[in-house]
């Protein structure tokens, strides 16, 4: 699948939750879906957890790990808070295994469809906002070292 | 609203003053908000909000420098209450009361010009472990300008200063200790009084941050007898952007200004400037005459409320937060010091404080969560960071029942 329709896939994924207007209880399942992503993300092995691998956030810490596979860039990402990690794993299930190129590219448009978009705000500052930053930046690098 | 100091209040009363409040009965996530983050900043009675905006439509001018109606009227609205905080404080005179931007650029201003008057290579600077990276980074600056030393004060689990470890680290280097009145994130009410008593006895000056203390309890700083003392207005019902430093006069004198600029001089001339008298010295450039105005109406709010009334009504929240906290399974409060402000920081076994955070604000509850700007506290306790609910009068128990709610909520979702 593109990395377009991966986030399709999400945005249909998430709007079984939101039952209506003021249901009071749609962002509880929406979080549950989101918690059991966080806990379903593969482990990222401790030797890639280093001071390197580390995107700073103040809020709640992020670890990404890049490496290419066939020609592909692929991400293995966690964090120390649940509800950032249960992003990261979206993050991750929308970004990695695509071509370097098409990851520098890529317009990410799912956050704000499933109503999440508030975690990318700077203020909140849990370190996804600069994960995203660093993916795009890896897939331009990547694609680079391609090219030459 | 109104509140004589010996009459207890009933819940109708507190009604009543949270109707003074305008911000507090929005929404948020269609949920009535709930605000437990007055430490990091209080809401603002319509009082003060009026006040501002009554100074700017009717009575706004620059300060000290027209013979016009309008300048008059300002400067001595702005003047008027440069006496109410000396009043408020118990300062010996007004000159003594300088306005900043809050309580860092105070800290600030007392470390650079206490600084290059009277620290030399190898002297040192008491602070404790519990303080706010406003009162760390300031000392450092200077000490790394100097060649000076930082020492700390270590505390114990309850987060309660070491008393004889202060004493001990008093020495002939000592040249100033700069202490929290109350900690931002443990709560810990610190024996200020006693700090200073022993710092004066080897005649080392004391400077107090305040910022917690003001909004909740009778500051005298001629019964504390310190030397310096700051707060933030935002933090005690009044507007962001103003604060105070209260300094001796007998140091103040002796002190460089800080900044240059208007105000500040008596006379310019390329070759020398020959600078004003207190407190304009310490004051260069328009001030921030709005906020001046606005912390006027929240020290009169303060007052009409009164301490009494503020501080039963705080211990009583604290108390029972407490209690019912304490009830949850796998809980942790951090600072457990016999005297303790109206903050609580906590953590849920487990749980990161940021995901509790997140959901208790889809509930419409505001606390703070992280490191509370103090890192070498949370460093000292091995951890990354809390939870604190903090708390203001105008909280009440269902809130509190709220928040307990939440975290049982919290728990459930996040829990392994
Ligand atoms: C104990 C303490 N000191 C200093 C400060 C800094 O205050 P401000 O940011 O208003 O300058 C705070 C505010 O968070 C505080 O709690």
């Amino acid at each position: 699948m593109s990395i377009e329709e991966i986030q399709n896939e999400i945005i249909e994924e998430f709007s079984m939750f939101d039952c209506g207007e003021d249901s009071g209880d749609s962002w509880t399942a929406k979080y549950e879906h989101l918690i059991e992503m966080a806990k379903e993300l593969p482990a990222m092995d401790e030797k890639f957890k280093t001071e390197e691998n580390i995107v700073r956030g103040c809020q709640s810490r992020v670890w990404l790990h890049a490496y290419q596979e066939k020609g592909n860039l692929k991400f293995l990402a966690d964090s120390d808070a649940l509800v950032t990690k249960g992003l990261v794993a979206l993050m991750v299930r929308v970004l990695s295994d695509h071509k370097p190129s098409d990851i520098s590219k890529a317009e990410l448009f799912f956050i704000e469809k499933i109503g999440l978009r508030e975690h990318l705000s700077p203020t909140r500052s849990n370190g996804l906002l600069a994960m995203i930053k660093q993916m795009k930046l890896y897939g331009l690098a990547f694609h680079q070292k391609q090219m030459d | 609203m109104q509140v004589s100091p010996s009459i207890k209040l009933t819940e109708n009363d507190i009604m009543k003053i949270r109707n003074d409040f305008p911000l507090l009965s929005q929404k948020v996530h269609g949920k009535p908000l709930i605000y437990l983050d007055n430490a990091s900043s209080s809401q603002k009675p319509k009082q003060v909000i009026d006040a501002i905006s009554n100074y700017y439509l009717n009575e706004h001018s620059n300060v000290h420098r027209g013979v016009h109606y309008l300048s008059s009227a300002a400067t001595e609205k702005y003047e008027a209450v440069r006496e109410k905080i000396r009043k408020f404080l118990n300062a010996a005179s007004s000159c003594e009361i300088i306005f900043t931007k809050g309580t860092t650029d105070s800290i600030n201003l007392v470390a650079s010009s206490f600084g290059k008057k009277f620290i030399q290579k190898n002297d040192e600077i008491i602070i404790s472990e519990m303080e706010h990276h406003s009162n760390i980074v300031p000392w450092q600056m200077i000490c790394d300008e100097r060649g000076a030393k930082i020492r700390v004060i270590p505390i114990n689990d309850n987060g309660e200063i070491l008393m004889d470890e202060f004493n001990n680290l008093l020495n002939e280097k000592t040249k100033i200790v700069a202490v929290s009145h109350i900690s931002n994130t443990l709560g810990t009410i610190n024996p200020v009084k006693e700090i200073i008593y022993l710092s004066h006895k080897r005649n080392i000056p004391v400077l107090i941050d305040g910022a917690q203390a003001i909004p909740h309890l009778k500051v005298d700083v001629k019964e504390l007898d310190a030397d310096f003392y700051c707060f933030s207005s935002h933090k005690a019902y009044g507007p962001t952007g103003v604060g105070v430093l209260f300094g001796k006069e007998k140091w103040l004198n002796e002190m460089p200004p800080y900044q240059g600029g208007g105000d500040m001089i008596k006379s310019v001339t390329f070759e020398k400037t020959i600078y004003n008298e207190l407190p304009q010295k310490f004051e260069a450039g328009t001030p921030p005459i709005a906020g001046v105005v606005g912390l006027g109406a929240a020290i009169d709010y303060i007052n009409n409320i009164g301490f009494d009334f503020i501080l039963e009504r705080e211990n009583e929240l604290l108390e029972y937060a407490t209690k019912k906290l304490l009830n949850i399974k796998g809980l942790k409060i951090y600072g457990n010091s016999k005297n303790k402000g109206a903050a609580i920081s906590f953590l849920l076994d487990g749980i990161h404080p940021y995901d509790v955070g997140v959901i208790l604000d889809q509930l419409g509850i505001a606390v703070r969560t992280g490191h509370h700007c103090t890192q070498p506290l949370m460093e000292r306790f091995r951890i990354a960071g809390t939870v604190r609910a903090s708390f203001a009068f105008y909280n009440t128990r269902e809130e509190i029942d709220q928040l307990v709610s939440g975290l049982e909520k919290a728990k459930k979702l996040l829990g392994n």
